[in-house]
C-alpha cells in the first residue's frame, strides 16, 4: 500500500462527499436532520420532558372515590386525565390520536369502595362494578404502560398508598444502586441513532465502485502503478474519516437538543470506536453489493438489502426479537449505547466487551468477504 | 531485445470465448516514434492498448514495453505509460486541475514536480480559464483535452493514446494534434489509435493498419 496514492484517493472521496449533494445528504444532512426532527417531535429539548398519555375520563360516578381515583391517576406523573361529557366523545377523542386511553368510570363505583371499605372480607356484601378502559391500539408503549398504572391507581384507591409496599419478609435492598438518567422517548432512540447515521455507507461504496467500474475510472486507474490494497484502503480511511463526521454530527446534535449521556467520556469514546466498525463492516456490505449489481441504480436498490435489515433490526424500532437482531451488526452498537448512554453500564463492563469484541470480528469478516468478492468478480 | 525498440509486439493473440480480438500480431515500435494503429470500430486498437498496459494478459504471445515483459512486470509497465482511454473517463465532482493532479500522486510524482507539470499541461492544452471549475460542466472538447492531460502528467516515456481526438471539434483536434506533435521533439514514444486517415497521416511515422485483430504490413503515411 503506498502511502502517496492513500492519501490522494482518500482526499477524492472526501470530496465527493462534500461536493456531491445526494452523498452529503446521506450521509452528513440525514443524520443531523433526523436527531434534530426527533429531538424536537420526542422531547429532547432542554434536558426532555417526561414521556406522559391522555386519558380521557368519562366519570359517570362522580363521587369522591372516583375523584380520588382520577387523582391517583394524575400523581402518576405520567398520565394526563381529561373530562369528558360521555363515552362517545372521549372514544372521538382517542381515534383522533387527541388521547391515548378512555377510562369510564361506571355510575355505582364510589358505592362498590363504600361496600369494600365496610366488608373488607365479606365478598358477598360487595357490589360489583366495572372500569371501562379503551387504548390506542397505535402505540405499543401506551398498551403496556396505561393498564399497569390504572391498576396501580384503583389499588391506592381501594386499600391505601400501603398497598403498593406491605410488609413482606423478602425486600428489595438499594435499588439506586442502579443509575439511569430520566429517559425520554428521544433519549431511548439515541443510540440506535448512532446506527442509523452510517448504515448508508453501503450504498455510497456500492455507488462509487458501480459508478467507476462503469465510468471507466476504475479501468484508468488500474493503467497507473495503483495497486488494489491503495483503491481498498483509501475506502476505508475515508469512510472512517466520514463516520467520524457523522458520529460527530449525531453526538453534536444530540447534545443541542438535550440529549446528555451517561457514560462520560469513555461512552462518547465508545460510541466512535464501535461507530467506525459498523462504519467498516458496511464498506464490506457495499463491495459485495457492487460485486453483485451491474449498474449504480441497481447498486441503490441492492444496497437497501443490507440497509434495511440494520435499520429495523438494530436501531431505535422497538419490539424485535433479540435472537433476530443479533443478526445485524448495528444490534451490538445500539445495545452497548443503550447500556452505557442510558443505563450508566461501564465501558468496560463484560457485555460492553463482548459486544465491542463480536462487532470487531463481524466487520472484519464482512470486509475481508467483500473484499475477496470484489476482487474475484466485481471486475467482470 | 532490442532497447531501440520501445515495443516489441510477437504473435500477440487474445480471445474472449469463441471471439479472437488480436489475431497474431506482431509489432515493433521504435523510441521517440510516434506510431498509428489505424482501423475501423471493433478492429482491436483498444484491446491492444489493454494488453500493452498490463490490464489484459494476452491469450498467446508475447509483448515487451520499455524492455519489460507485459506478463511478468505490468508494474513495472504501469511506471512508463501513460494512457488515454478512448471513452473519457475523469471525476465530474473534482475540477480540471484536481483530475490531473491526482493521476500526478498516482503515478507517485513529488508534490512539486505535479504542481508544475500539472501547470504546463493545462496550458498546452488551452484549459487556464476553466482548469478550476467543476468538471461536471466542461464541454465535450474540453473533457477530451483533460482526459489527455490526465493520461500525460506523468511525461510518460511511452504514451498510449487511444482515438484522442474523437468527439473532438476542428479546432480542438487541430490543437491536440499540435500538442502530439510535440512529443516528436521529446523523443517519446507515441501509439496512437484512430479511425481517421488524415490524423494517422498527420502525425505518425509509421502506420500499422488493424483490421479483425491483424495487421497489414507497415506503412509510412501518405501511402
Amino acid at each position: 500500500m503506498n502511502f502517496q496514492r492513500v492519501r490522494a484517493l482518500t482526499v477524492k472521496e472526501i470530496l465527493r462527499v462534500f461536493r456531491e449533494p445526494a452523498n452529503l445528504f446521506m450521509l452528513i444532512m440525514l443524520p443531523l436532520v433526523m436527531t434534530l426532527v426527533f429531538g424536537i417531535a420526542f422531547g429532547g429539548i432542554g434536558g426532555g420532558g417526561d414521556v406522559q398519555y391522555g386519558v380521557a375520563i368519562v366519570d359517570q360516578d362522580a363521587s369522591s372515590w372516583s375523584g380520588e381515583l382520577v387523582s391517583g391517576l394524575n400523581g402518576s406523573g405520567v398520565l394526563v386525565p381529561q373530562y369528558f361529557e360521555d363515552s362517545a366523545s372521549g372514544q372521538d377523542a382517542l381515534s383522533q390520536g387527541k388521547v391515548s386511553a378512555v377510562l369510564v368510570i361506571p355510575n355505582g363505583f364510589g358505592a362498590s369502595v363504600d361496600d369494600f371499605k365496610s366488608n373488607p372480607v365479606d365478598e358477598s356484601a360487595w357490589s360489583v362494578t366495572t372500569l371501562e378502559l379503551s387504548i390506542d391500539q397505535g402505540s405499543m408503549i401506551a398498551g403496556s404502560v396505561v393498564p399497569s398504572l390504572v391498576q396501580q391507581a384503583l389499588t391506592v384507591t381501594l386499600y391505601g398508598v400501603e398497598a403498593l409496599s406491605p410488609p413482606s419478609p423478602v425486600v428489595i435492598g438499594s435499588p439506586v444502586l442502579v443509575e439511569s438518567i430520566k429517559v425520554t422517548q428521544f433519549a431511548s432512540m439515541m443510540p440506535g441513532m448512532f446506527s442509523y447515521a452510517v448504515i448508508f455507507v453501503t450504498m455510497i461504496v456500492s455507488q462509487v465502485f458501480t459508478e467507476e467500474r462503469q465510468q471507466g475510472l476504475l479501468k484508468r486507474i488500474a493503467f497507473t502503478p495503483t495497486s488494489a490494497s491503495d483503491i481498498f484502503g483509501a475506502q476505508i480511511v475515508a469512510n472512517t474519516i466520514t463516520g467520524v463526521f457523522q458520529v460527530s454530527v449525531v453526538i453534536g446534535s444530540a447534545y443541542l437538543m438535550g440529549f446528555r449521556p451517561l457514560g462520560g467520556l469513555e461512552g462518547i469514546g465508545l460510541a466512535y470506536l464501535m461507530s467506525l466498525l459498523v462504519v467498516l463492516c458496511n464498506v464490506g456490505f457495499g463491495l459485495i453489493t457492487a460485486t453483485l449489481a451491474k449498474s449504480s441504480g441497481a447498486a441503490t436498490g441492492l444496497a437497501f438489502l443490507f440497509i434495511l435489515p440494520q435499520m429495523m433490526l438494530g436501531s431505535f424500532i422497538p419490539g424485535i426479537p433479540e435472537n433476530l437482531s443479533r443478526l445485524v451488526p448495528t444490534y451490538y452498537l445500539t445495545q452497548t449505547l443503550t447500556n452505557v448512554f442510558l443505563r450508566g453500564a461501564s465501558v468496560t463492563s463484560g457485555s460492553s466487551v463482548q459486544n465491542l469484541g463480536f462487532l470487531g470480528v463481524y466487520s472484519l469478516v464482512v470486509m475481508v468477504t467483500g473484499i475477496v468478492l470484489y476482487q474475484k468478480y466485481g471486475n467482470r | 531485445m532490442n532497447h531501440r525498440n520501445a515495443i516489441k509486439i510477437d504473435g500477440l493473440v487474445k480471445r474472449f470465448g469463441d471471439v479472437t480480438a488480436v489475431d497474431g500480431l506482431s509489432l515493433e515500435i521504435r523510441e521517440g516514434e510516434i506510431f498509428g494503429l489505424l482501423g475501423p470500430n471493433g478492429a482491436g486498437k483498444s484491446t491492444i492498448i489493454n494488453i500493452l498496459s498490463g490490464l489484459i494478459e494476452p491469450t498467446n504471445g508475447s509483448a515487451f514495453v520499455g524492455g519489460y515483459d507485459i506478463t511478468k512486470q505490468p508494474g513495472k509497465v504501469r511506471e512508463l505509460i501513460g494512457v488515454c482511454p478512448q471513452h473519457s473517463a475523469y471525476y465530474k465532482y473534482l475540477t480540471g486541475r484536481e483530475n490531473i493532479k491526482l493521476f500526478g500522486d498516482l503515478h507517485g510524482m513529488p508534490r512539486a514536480l505535479i504542481n508544475k507539470r500539472s501547470a504546463q499541461l493545462i496550458e498546452k492544452i488551452g484549459l487556464e480559464e476553466a482548469a478550476d471549475r467543476k468538471s461536471d460542466g466542461y464541454s465535450g472538447g474540453m473533457v477530451r483535452r483533460i482526459n489527455l492531460a490526465m493520461a500525460l502528467i506523468n511525461d510518460p516515456e511511452i504514451a498510449f493514446l487511444d482515438e484522442p481526438t474523437v468527439a473532438m471539434d476542428p479546432q480542438s483536434r487541430r490543437a491536440t494534434w499540435d500538442f502530439i506533435n510535440g512529443f516528436r521533439s521529446s523523443g517519446k514514444t507515441v501509439i496512437l489509435t484512430t479511425h481517421y486517415i488524415e490524423e494517422a497521416e498527420e502525425l505518425a511515422d509509421r502506420v500499422g493498419i488493424i483490421d479483425h485483430g491483424s495487421s497489414s504490413p507497415l506503412i509510412p503515411p501518405g501511402h
